[in-house]
């Protein structure tokens, strides 16, 4: 199977995170990137239906040079090589106009029976992309994937519901899905994956020369710190301070202990 | 302008978050002086059309079709597609469900169109609707409002706006009406198979009065016994959020938001998690809220009564400590 796993690159988890004057984005100094947690796992179950099925895996990331070091990292972990779409500016485009960058690139992989992405991203937090480029490449697609069973060119799919629900839908090849967190445990680069992957192959374009030129559907006014929808307490002090208000503000103030 | 709203239901039985963007859409339709449309799609759903023209809506819209008794992308998009230019409403909102993840980016790019997802909040300012909506998970907001023609697609997410708030139809009920789609078998690419639950729950957390709630901030399996102390103390349960439970850490049954329980203990404690919203959607509802983390800025003290900010390895000590002193005297 030629499986391509989109990957983006996103701020740490626990970066410190500060608003760009009059942008749409964040400042970008100072704090570390990692790959969207979301699509390690979408990268896990690429690798294991080649392990599988055989075939190879492309990782295809989108945004500032930075973002190599995410295919560098899919790479290490066993993706076979990897796709860059430079833009120093991704951030301004809105989704749809995201979608048909990284669509534009995967058209030139001819022959590609699988495309994975993460859910969500953590940054952008879209929740969109792997539908659009389902849309935009003419593929079926199915979201929320939690395990994957390929045989004779149809795959059987178990998708998430709401509240603990499931769903086993069928779909043919080739086509999109979109994975869930959780599916599987993703696995660590080895010393031997670090060292394999400096032979691999990265292939940049530039998302300007890829003929994506549609004017944006929306626009983001305005970036900021959320407003408080409830009036937080906030408790100060030691450890032993603060717990000692705590446990009296529970018993006295809000009853429930 | 015309709003048109998308409900969703499931083998008859409503998703309830349709009524709190149809909620919505009472208030912005009002705001702007705009014709509000409620659609209900599947096949079978006359009764469902006639509970909607129960509120406060211009008209109904019943869209049947075999094709459309059991969901799927293709089928869904396809049909809302021909509503869609068949009654030209300017704007199309939905509730930000599963199904509406899965459907609706694919309906809006169909048309060329885009859409503003998982919306928190929607005003009407200088003649337009600015949505918010939230970026970085959870830590900011961002104010996006369309560009180029309608239609505009927008949804809203779970929680965010209140159903109970929903304005009865004035003169009784409004009028329901059949819209015609066009679908064939051949165009639906998925086959959808059977609903299912995995293994029965073994506790039922929503009936817990006090949830002991650990995320990621706990870092090993080897720390959860200290919060299980915790809660066993407070006479509550032990639940977490998605990646503990993902880690295989605790069983899925524990997992709170949206896609695990959805509780309102009297007392929910969240020790070291963020507040992702597919986590606050399962909780917000708590009568009292504490949120102990490290980091002053996460977004989990945004529904909070008392936070702490401060390391939970320190604290739930210092806490345990104080409900074994209290309890002894
Ligand atoms: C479709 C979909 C459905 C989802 N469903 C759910 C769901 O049902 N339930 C759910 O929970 N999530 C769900 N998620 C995932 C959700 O988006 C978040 O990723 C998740 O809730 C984050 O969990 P967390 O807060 O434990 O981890 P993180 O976001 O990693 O947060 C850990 C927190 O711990 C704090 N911390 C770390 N160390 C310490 C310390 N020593 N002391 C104090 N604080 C500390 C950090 O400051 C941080 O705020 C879903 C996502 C999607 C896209
Ligand atoms: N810039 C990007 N480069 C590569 N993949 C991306 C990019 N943006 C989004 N994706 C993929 O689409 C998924 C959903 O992202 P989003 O629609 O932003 O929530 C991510 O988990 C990635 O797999």
């Amino acid at each position: 199977m030629k499986i391509v796993v989109c990957i983006k690159q996103v701020p740490a988890k626990d970066a410190p995170l500060a608003m760009a004057e009059g942008g749409a984005w964040i400042k970008e100094t100072d704090i570390g990137f990692e790959m969207n947690e979301p699509d390690a796992y979408a990268l896990e179950e690429a690798l294991r239906l080649k392990e599988k099925h055989g075939g190879e895996v492309i990782a295809v990331s989108m945004g500032p040079e930075r973002s190599k070091q995410a295919i560098k990292e899919a790479l290490a972990k066993g993706a076979d090589r990897g796709i860059h779409v430079a833009d120093e500016r991704f951030y301004t485009l809105d989704p749809l106009g995201a979608a048909r960058s990284i669509a534009a690139a995967i058209r030139r992989e001819p022959g590609v029976d699988l495309i994975l992405t993460g859910l969500q991203s953590d940054d952008q937090g879209f929740g969109q992309t792997g539908v659009l480029l389902a849309e935009l490449l003419g593929l079926p697609h199915a979201t929320i994937i939690m395990q994957i069973d390929v045989a004779d060119g149809r795959m059987k799919l178990k998708r998430e519901l709401e509240a603990g629900w499931f769903q086993w839908v069928e779909l043919p090849l080739p086509a999109l899905l979109s994975i869930q967190s959780g599916i599987n445990k993703p696995r660590y680069a080895t010393l031997k994956g670090i060292m394999a992957a400096k032979k691999k192959e990265i292939v940049s374009v530039v998302r300007a020369e890829l003929g994506v030129d549609e004017p944006a559907t929306q626009h983001i006014e305005r970036i900021y710190v959320p407003h408080k929808s409830k009036k937080t307490e906030m408790l100060t002090g030691s450890p032993k301070e603060v717990a000692a208000k705590l446990v009296e503000k529970l018993r006295r103030e809000a009853r429930v202990l | 302008m015309k709003i048109l709203v998308i409900t969703e239901q499931r083998e008859g039985n409503w998703n309830r978050a349709s009524f709190e963007t149809l909620s919505a859409a009472q208030q912005m339709a009002a705001d702007a002086g705009a014709t509000l449309v409620a659609a209900v799609v599947g096949k079978g759903v006359a009764a469902l059309a006639g509970e909607l023209s129960g509120f406060q809506v211009e008209e109904v819209l019943q869209i049947e079709h075999d094709l459309l008794e059991k969901y799927t992308p293709d089928g869904y998009s396809l049909a809302s597609a021909q509503v869609i230019a068949h009654e030209k409403p300017e704007l199309v909102l939905l509730p930000h469900t599963y199904q509406v993840r899965d459907f609706a980016p694919k309906l809006a790019a169909s048309l060329g169109k885009g859409m503003i997802a998982d919306c928190v909040g929607c005003r009407h300012e200088g003649g337009r609707f600015v949505f918010v909506r939230q970026m970085f998970q959870g830590k900011t907001a961002v104010d996006v409002t369309f560009q180029g023609e309608p239609p505009w697609f927008a949804s809203f997410q779970t929680g965010a706006f209140r159903a109970d708030l929903l304005k009865p139809h004035a003169a009784g009920k409004a009028p329901v009406r059949n819209v015609n789609v066009e679908l064939k078998p051949e165009q639906i690419r998925t086959k959808p198979l059977e609903l299912f639950r995995e293994a029965k729950q073994a506790v039922d957390l929503t009936q817990a009065p006090i949830i002991v709630a650990i995320g990621r901030g706990i870092k090993e399996p080897a720390n959860i016994p200290q919060a299980q102390k915790l809660a066993a103390l407070l006479g509550g349960e032990l639940a977490a959020s998605r990646p503990i439970c993902d880690e295989g850490w605790l069983p899925m049954d524990r997992q709170i938001g949206s896609s695990g329980q959805t509780v309102a203990p009297k007392l929910y404690l969240a020790l070291g998690i963020s507040g992702a919203i597919q986590h606050v959607v399962g909780m917000k509802g708590s009568r009292t809220i504490v949120a102990i983390n490290k980091d002053a800025n996460a977004p989990i003290f945004e529904v909070a009564d008392y936070g702490i900010v401060g390391d939970i390895f320190e604290i739930i000590p210092a806490l345990t400590e104080e409900l074994e002193k209290t309890k002894a005297s």
